[in-house]
C-alpha cells in the first residue's frame, strides 16, 4: 500500500472508529463504515489538514470509498 | 494546532451557575471549547443538539463533563424550543447563562455569487436559524434567568466585511449582530448582559460547510498580526470573561477574537507573497 493509500486508512480507522480490516479500498465509508453525511464532512476536513490539499464539494461528493479518497489524493497532493 | 485535551485554567469564576449551551457538534466546536472553558470554572451546563446525528457527538462530549440535560432542540420549531426550555425550568428553576453558537445557511448560498444564489427561501432559512434563533432563545432564557446573567452568540467578520464565499452568512450574522444589541437593550433592565463574540477562522464542521474555508484559514494566518490561527481557547477565555461577573458593565458588544484579522485592511508584503 502506497504511503498515500496508508495515511488515508489510518484517519479513516480513528475517525470511524471501525476495524482496521474493514477499511479497504471498495469500502463504502457510508455504506460499509458507517460514516453518516456529518462523518463525510469531518473526514473530508481530516484529508484535506492531512495532505495539505483543498477538496472541493464537487469532488468530495465523488468520493465514496476509500478508494476514491486515496485516488482523489494521490491525483491532487503534488 | 487543535489539541484533543486542551487543559483550560481552573477557578471559580462559574462557581454556582447553570447555563445553557446551543450548538456542540463535535469536540472541534467553538462551543465545546467554551463548555470546556466554562466547567473549568465550576460551571454547571444543559446542552442541546438536533438530530440522531449531533446527538450521537454531542452525548458523550456533554456527559464527559457531568452534563444531566442533554436535550434535542430545533430552533426552528415553536413546541421543540418550549420543550427544551421547559424541560430546563423543570429541572433547575432559574438559569445564569446562555451559549448561542447555531447557523445554518444552505451549501449553494456560501460559494460563488451572493446575488446570484440567494433565493428568497435560501435567504428565510438562513436568517431564521442563525438570527431569529438567538433572539428567540434569549427570550425565552430571559424568562428564567437570573438577574446578573449572561448571554453570548458567535459571530463572524464576514458580517461586516465582503469574505469569498461567506455569502448569505454574513449578512445573517449582520443581523445576528444588530440583533444582539436590541436584545442587550431590552434584557439590560433586567440586569442581564448580551454580547457577541466574533470568532477568526476556526476548523470546525461549520467551516468545512464553506466553499474554500482552507483559505479562510490560510489567509487568516497569512494576514492577521498575531500571524497564527485563531485558538479556541481564546474564544472560550473571551467567553468566560463575559459569562462571568468578570465581564460586569459590559453589554451589546461585539468583540473580536481572531488574532487582529479584522483590524488589517491591507496585508504586509510577505503575507501577499504567502505564508510562511
Amino acid at each position: 500500500m502506497s504511503d498515500i493509500a496508508e495515511r488515508v486508512k489510518k484517519i479513516t480507522v480513528e475517525h470511524l472508529d471501525v476495524d482496521a480490516a474493514k477499511v479497504e479500498p471498495k469500502a463504502s465509508f457510508i455504506d460499509d463504515l458507517g460514516a453518516d453525511s456529518l462523518d463525510i464532512v469531518e473526514l473530508v476536513m481530516a484529508f484535506e489538514e492531512e495532505f495539505d490539499i483543498e477538496i472541493p464539494d464537487d469532488a468530495a461528493e465523488t468520493i465514496q470509498t476509500v478508494g476514491d479518497a486515496i485516488a482523489y489524493i494521490e491525483k491532487n497532493n503534488a | 494546532m487543535s489539541e484533543d485535551s486542551q487543559t483550560f485554567p481552573t477557578g471559580d469564576l462559574m462557581k454556582g451557575k447553570r447555563g445553557l449551551v446551543m450548538g456542540v457538534a463535535n469536540k472541534n466546536s467553538i462551543a465545546w471549547a467554551i463548555a470546556q472553558q466554562l466547567h473549568a470554572q465550576g460551571a454547571e451546563m444543559a446542552f442541546t443538539y438536533v438530530g440522531e446525528g449531533l446527538e450521537r457527538r454531542v452525548r458523550p462530549l456533554a456527559e464527559s463533563l457531568g452534563a444531566e440535560v442533554i436535550i434535542p432542540c430545533d430552533v426552528t420549531d415553536d413546541a421543540s424550543m418550549d420543550e427544551a426550555f421547559k424541560t430546563i425550568e423543570e429541572k433547575w428553576g432559574k438559569i445564569d447563562f446562555l451559549v448561542h453558537a447555531i447557523a445554518f445557511a444552505d451549501k449553494e448560498a456560501l460559494k460563488g455569487s451572493f446575488v446570484e444564489n440567494t433565493t428568497r427561501e435560501v435567504f428565510a432559512r438562513a436568517m431564521d436559524v442563525s438570527a431569529f434563533s438567538f433572539v428567540d432563545a434569549a427570550n425565552r432564557a430571559s424568562k428564567i434567568m437570573n438577574s446578573g446573567g449572561s448571554m453570548i452568540t458567535l459571530t463572524y467578520l464576514g458580517s461586516e466585511r465582503v469574505i469569498p464565499n461567506y455569502n448569505m452568512m454574513g449578512v445573517a450574522k449582520a443581523a445576528l449582530e444588530a440583533a444582539t444589541r436590541y436584545i442587550a437593550r431590552d434584557l439590560g433592565k433586567q440586569g442581564i448582559r448580551v454580547n457577541a463574540i466574533s470568532a477568526g477562522a476556526i476548523k470546525t464542521l461549520s467551516l468545512g460547510g464553506i466553499a474554500g474555508a482552507r483559505s479562510l484559514l490560510s489567509e487568516g494566518r497569512a494576514w492577521a498580526p498575531l500571524r497564527e490561527d485563531t485558538d479556541p481557547a481564546g474564544v472560550a477565555g473571551a467567553a468566560l470573561y463575559l459569562l462571568s461577573d468578570l465581564g460586569k458593565s459590559c453589554t451589546g458588544e461585539t468583540h473580536h477574537v481572531d488574532a487582529g484579522f479584522h483590524i488589517v485592511g491591507m496585508p504586509e508584503e510577505d503575507a501577499i507573497k504567502g505564508e510562511e
